[in-house]
């Protein structure tokens, strides 16, 4: 069973497939610059000691960013793995 | 042009983290910083190489993920590679991280610039378990790429031969790259570029399918110089632009820009399929995860972050001390030297009190600041700060601030010792106007290294069993006023929405010590540049201020030493009752009367003047016509504040009187007291930055308003605050 979050509300370690990204302006282009685009793969892996920014793993490297952007980030989570 | 003079000109870009500052000082040896928080190039570095008779010239772009037009790094790089025609533009790539770094490579393909790749950290992919087919990837791109590894050196040669041998053949890369972006687009950018193509739109700049994707990615710079180019066409483009992004609002839910990233991305995947093989996976990373389990944790690392800025200050403080006593003593003999072998009069006058006193107070504290400026290099360049940045992101926008507002604060004298010039230049990284101006108006309120000594001085002086708990405190200080400060511009005259704060945390890496060492000296050697000249021009001015205009007759008469007597009785200074009584205590006179005298050709002079002119008001927080003086001369570099104080001690004791260190006449001083030590403080930490600075901020905001506002307002600002806390010490003191 796979259901769709939003990156806000994702635990940290888990792990999900980004299926949609909104925003536009300057808010969208840096997030989907960064590359946080539809199907990568993203593991929440910490976040700030105020529980805010959010640390995330891509393939290759970690990115950080707010809640109010994490906002515009949907996840597809595998239901039964987590 | 003979073969042998040839000049090729490089621009070299990258993303931030990518090492391309490394490459830049392996290349061409340049003094330049490396960091591993993004976006810390952002002033135009250049280098010369020489090689096989071709004169190589690098131009080292800021580091950015992107070419949008939202930041000032990104237009940079942007118009430089457009307008600035290079021969070509080499882009450094993490290959540890291809697929993110190739959204820079592609975009600048598609700008139709000449473009070499260089994958870096080829070491870092290897140790990852990854391997990567070089010669595909080439091929798929349609350029040349070159492995390296910067940090060893590696692959320096090759990427050389490299461009020599491609600058003969410039004409292979005329085409610039055209992606598909899909069945809505594409036809929308068809009939795009056949309006801009026939209008010659542009075209004489940017490759007519950029402009068209431009004006779909609503990029203001681009839809903004189309407008003055031609209001017509561009009106046509825009709306071409506005029915596409109505048909993917309806269609899709999404906007046109998010789709052409979408295809983007899609497209480098395509590139890289087969190119990338990895096996065991991110063994690196991994470590650097474990590590941040520990340093980011929600308890431990805000502690550990406390502790390491506190490490900062007692290894400063501890190690600082014993060079700088050396350094102390060393000037303070020089002065002696000058004043017993020179003739006396107004030459003698000038370098000892006017050169070498000033001077040597400021290099004194050399030793401390390369010590801090070594521990901040060693924060930057593993990786650590970006981490600070991370966890205190969540305290600085409660201020208005940015989680990146951190690094102009600690370059600026966060951590006591920097400087407000490439502090508030750091800004530059910040992305939304209304952040970084508010960064930069009050990151001058931080401790930099030419408050220091004055601060170093007096705790010294007043609180010397505590003087690491001082300088800590005055620095907590420092941090609380700019952010409240912060907060209020941000609620009152610069109000705005937060900007996003997406941001990389790089691996950590073990800076190498070339590159902390080279990092310190080029910081030092700024502060010592400035210390030779701006600062002894000050000096030397000052002392004329002080100097002129001279008393009207140096001798003096019967009357005028009576009267110098008498002020002296009335002052307290002879204390010796049935005085005088003998020849020493005669002696004793005359020299008082020197001293004496002095004081009062002091109070004679343009600066006494002045001083004296604002004691009425200034003494509402402490200060008397001496400290008003040198306070005065701050404005121009705050170091001078304590050479003024110096020469202004040394020329009241006399010329043939013993130097005695400046703490020492503070220390005797009566009229010196903590609740004066303690006002004064505040007020050099938060009145106006210096005249450096200023240009500055004015430079950084792109306005001098903004930069009377900062002298204006910081002044008011610390005038009140100090006046409050003399006036309440008054009250328990």
């Amino acid at each position: 069973m796979k259901s769709s979050i939003c990156l806000r509300m994702m635990e940290v370690n888990q792990k999900g497939i980004i299926k949609t990204v909104g925003g536009h302006g300057e808010m969208g282009r840096r997030i989907r610059d960064m590359g946080l685009v539809p199907g990568v793969e993203v593991q929440v892996v910490g976040r700030a000691p105020l529980y805010d920014p959010v640390a995330l793993r891509l393939r290759d490297f970690t990115l950080t960013l707010r809640n109010n952007e994490a906002d515009y980030v949907f996840v597809e989570i595998d239901d039964e793995t987590n | 042009m003979k073969q042998t003079d040839q000049k090729i000109t490089i621009a070299l870009t990258g993303n931030p983290n990518s090492g391309k500052t490394t490459l830049f000082n392996t290349l061409t040896g340049s003094r330049q910083h490396v960091g591993n928080y993004p976006g810390i190039t952002v002033e135009k570095k250049e280098g010369l190489v020489e090689s096989a008779g071709y004169v190589l010239h690098f131009v080292d772009l800021p580091g950015t993920y992107s070419l949008t037009a939202y930041s000032q790094e990104e237009l940079v790089a942007r118009n430089f590679m457009v307008r600035e025609n290079p021969d070509l533009v080499v882009d450094v790539v993490n290959a540890a991280s291809l697929e993110r770094n190739l959204y820079l490579a592609v975009q600048i393909l598609e700008l139709g610039a000449p473009l070499v790749l260089v994958l870096n950290m080829m070491d870092e992919v290897r140790k990852k378990g990854m391997t990567l087919d070089t010669g595909l990837l080439e091929q798929r791109m349609g350029c040349r790429v070159v492995e390296t590894v910067a940090r060893q050196g590696k692959g320096k040669k090759e990427l050389i031969d490299t461009i020599i041998s491609l600058n003969s053949r410039k004409e292979d890369f005329k085409s610039p790259l055209e992606i598909s972006y899909g069945p809505d687009l594409d036809p929308a950018l068809k009939e795009m570029e056949d309006i801009i193509r026939e209008n010659a739109f542009l075209t004489d700049i940017y490759p007519a399918r950029w402009v068209a994707l431009k004006y779909l990615e609503s990029d203001e710079e681009i839809i903004s110089e189309g407008r003055r180019k031609s209001p017509d066409t561009s009106t046509r483009l825009e709306d071409v632009t506005n029915k596409v992004a109505d048909h993917c609002l309806k269609t899709l839910k999404t906007y046109p820009e998010a789709v052409i990233a979408d295809y983007r991305y899609g497209f480098i995947s395509s590139l890289l399929k087969d190119v990338v093989t990895r096996d065991q996976q991110r063994q690196r990373i991994e470590m650097s995860d474990q590590l941040d389990k520990f340093l980011t944790h929600r308890l431990l690392g805000p502690l550990f972050m406390i502790f390491v800025l506190y490490m900062v200050y007692s290894l400063t403080f501890l190690v600082g001390d014993i060079p700088l006593s050396l350094i102390e003593d060393f000037f303070g003999w020089m002065g002696e030297v000058v004043r017993r072998t020179m003739p006396d009069g107004l030459l003698q006058s000038l370098v000892a009190s006017g050169i070498i006193d000033g001077v040597g107070a400021v290099l004194s504290f050399v030793p401390l600041l390369m010590i801090i400026f070594f521990c901040i290099a060693f924060l930057e360049d593993s990786g650590y700060m970006a981490r600070v940045a991370y966890m205190l992101d969540r305290v600085f926008r409660y201020f208005g601030l940015h989680g990146c507002s951190i690094m102009p604060f600690i370059v600026s004298g966060g951590i006591a010792g920097g400087c407000a010039v490439p502090g508030i230049m750091a800004a530059r990284t910040l992305r939304s106007p209304k952040e970084k101006l508010a960064t930069v108006l009050t990151a001058p309120f931080m401790t930099c290294g030419a408050k220091l000594p004055i601060f170093l001085l007096l705790a010294g002086v007043f609180f010397p069993a505590n003087q690491a708990l001082a300088l800590f405190l005055i620095t907590l200080l420092a941090w609380a006023s700019a952010l409240l400060v912060s907060k209020l511009l941000r609620a009152t005259i610069i109000r705005g929405a937060a900007t996003p704060f997406v941001m990389e945390l790089p691996p950590y890496r073990l800076p190498t010590l070339q590159g902390l060492l080279i990092h310190t000296w080029e910081r030092t050697w700024q502060y010592i540049k400035k210390a030779g000249t701006i600062i002894l021009a000050i000096s030397i001015l000052i002392w004329a201020a002080m100097t002129f205009p001279q008393l009207p007759d140096n001798g003096f008469s019967d009357e005028e030493i009576q009267g110098v007597i008498a002020e002296r009785d009335f002052r307290g200074l002879n204390t010796a009752p049935g005085f005088p009584a003998n020849t020493d205590d005669i002696t004793l006179e005359e020299e008082q009367i020197e001293l004496v005298l002095a004081e009062r050709q002091l109070a004679h002079s343009y600066a006494g003047r002045m001083g004296t002119f604002l004691e009425p008001v200034t003494s509402w927080a402490g200060f008397d016509w001496r400290i008003n003086i040198s306070l005065v001369g701050g404005f121009a570099a705050k170091e001078v504040i304590i050479s003024t104080l110096g020469t202004a001690y040394s020329l009241e004791a006399g010329e043939e009187d013993d130097p005695t260190s400046l703490s020492d006449h503070i220390r005797q001083d009566p009229d010196w007291d903590t609740k004066r030590a303690v006002s004064l403080i505040i007020f050099v930490l938060l009145y106006a930055p210096c005249f450096v600075a200023v240009v500055a901020i004015a430079r950084e905001s792109g306005a001098w308003r903004w930069a009377v506002f900062a002298m204006v307002f910081n002044t008011v600002f610390a005038f009140g605050f100090s006046t409050a806390v003399y006036q309440t010490l008054k009250l328990f003191i």
